[in-house]
């Protein structure tokens, strides 16, 4: 089995993904690394890559003109970079900066969402993992929205 | 395992400042410690030795104000000394943040349920604190570390708003720089020049390195935080009865009689406000018990 082909399936986001799957994945992928402080995208941009963090953490920003960007979520090692790159118009909805240095396996979406077209059990694969990880955001987002650590009045 | 934890134990040693009566013994306020803006932590100093057990509360009273229940949030070893950290919300809450040295309150207590501390020996400890909720559990801190050989991995995992309010934020940072505690601290909100974790507490379970079938939980924070965090560690494998909530409602006698703190069949006063999970597991979703 090649390097990446190894890297995708040791990556606990695909776990369980059949070899197969594997292949056609990394056939899509490459190794990239970011430094402090960089910015791996910004906002509104074409995601013509999702990303899988295999170490390192990334913060998830929005920005305001004439204001610091207020971070949204930490995202650390195992987790994946996004799901933009799913649905149109695929652009990303935030800016993600590396907090230290980061490592990344970044596939091709274009490339990959194409394999999914031709093989609909590769893409039901990614949809249900994808579907899982946006799930588990949207619930931990809800809990920031409810700012529950606000002070209330009994 | 883990079976009821009587409150009346903790009191080896000490003085129960009347806790089985409604009347409130005067008590000085020795120091006052702001932790922020709306917060403070209130040492009071008892005329004889007061002995509590980690999780228990104590009436607070500003005469001819009224009375509201606080957890002890110091260290139980220290009897010389009475800890509250208060937060300013309502009429009696805002004037004792508001006290200054050497006025004199009503203490009555200490009351409820505690923590699984002595019973957790051998175990891994995952505490889960979010906002205010580190104040009852602090006492546990205390505790666990000054008899840290009696348990496996000892993790705190605590959520606040922003970084600006994160509690007891200079012991954290002690805390952390322990080779045998693992910290993480998350919060909600910040912006860029905050270089740590952003994220609701309940998502840094997963990465928890702790065996679940070794473990106890003890969870306080809002309940909405409560609710999240326990279907997190039931997820990440830790059975019902391993996991342990402080449930936090209206009380004003203390004592089991005036019913103001029902929930369910039980009474946050008396049978809290500690309680083993799966004992209050039918009633914690419900809405209006």
């Amino acid at each position: 089995m090649r390097g990446l082909e190894r890297i995708v399936l040791d990556q606990p986001f695909f776990a369980g993904l059949g070899p197969e799957f594997g292949g056609a994945i990394s056939g899509c992928a490459r190794n990239l690394r970011f430094a402090a402080g960089e910015y791996l995208f910004h906002e509104s941009e074409p995601a013509n890559e999702f990303y899988l963090i295999r170490q390192g953490s990334v913060a998830l920003e929005l920005h305001s003109p004439g204001q610091q960007p207020v971070v949204v979520a930490t995202l650390r090692e195992g987790d994946i970079l996004d799901g933009s790159w799913l649905v149109p118009p695929y652009c990303w909805t935030f800016d993600a900066r590396a907090s230290e240095l980061v490592r990344v396996l970044g596939v091709d979406a274009r490339c990959l969402r194409e394999k999914c077209e031709a093989d609909h059990d590769l893409g039901y694969e990614l949809m249900k993992r994808f579907a899982g990880a946006m799930g588990e955001r949207l619930r931990a987002m809800r809990l920031q929205v409810a700012d529950v650590y606000r002070p209330r009045r009994s | 395992m883990f079976t009821g934890h009587d409150a009346r134990e903790a009191r080896n040693g000490g003085q129960a400042l009347s806790p089985d009566s409604l009347l409130p013994l005067p008590v000085r306020v020795g120091r006052i410690r702001p932790e922020m803006a709306d917060v403070a932590t209130l040492e009071l100093t008892p005329a004889l030795p007061f002995a509590f057990a980690p999780g228990q509360f104590n009436m607070l009273y500003v005469f001819g104000l009224g009375e509201v229940a606080i957890s002890v949030s110091g260290d139980p070893a220290r009897d010389d000394r009475i800890v509250h950290t208060v937060r300013s919300i309502g009429a009696v809450s805002s004037a004792l943040a508001r006290l200054r040295r050497d006025r004199v309150i009503g203490v009555r207590g200490p009351y409820g349920s505690c923590w699984p501390v002595a019973e957790s020996g051998g175990s891994d400890i995952i505490i889960v604190a979010g906002g205010l909720g580190l104040a009852p559990l602090r006492p546990v801190i205390y505790r666990v570390l000054s008899r840290r050989e009696r348990y496996g991995r000892v993790i705190l995992l605590y959520g606040a708003r922003s970084p600006a309010e994160i509690l007891y934020r200079r012991e954290l940072e002690a805390w952390r720089r322990r080779l045998d505690v693992d910290i993480a601290v998350t919060v909600d909100h910040a912006t860029a020049d905050w270089r740590g974790n952003v994220g609701v507490v309940p998502a840094l379970i997963p990465r928890t390195p702790v065996d679940p079938d070794h473990a106890v939980a003890m969870v306080c924070g809002p309940e909405i935080m409560m609710r999240f965090t326990v279907d997190a560690l039931r997820q990440r494998g830790l059975a019902m009865d391993r996991i342990f909530v402080s449930m936090e409602r209206n009380m004003k006698c203390a004592i089991g009689l005036c019913g103001h703190c029902q929930f369910g069949p039980a009474f946050v006063c008396r049978d809290g406000p500690v309680f083993r999970y799966d004992r209050i597991a039918p009633f914690f979703d419900t809405r209006e018990i």
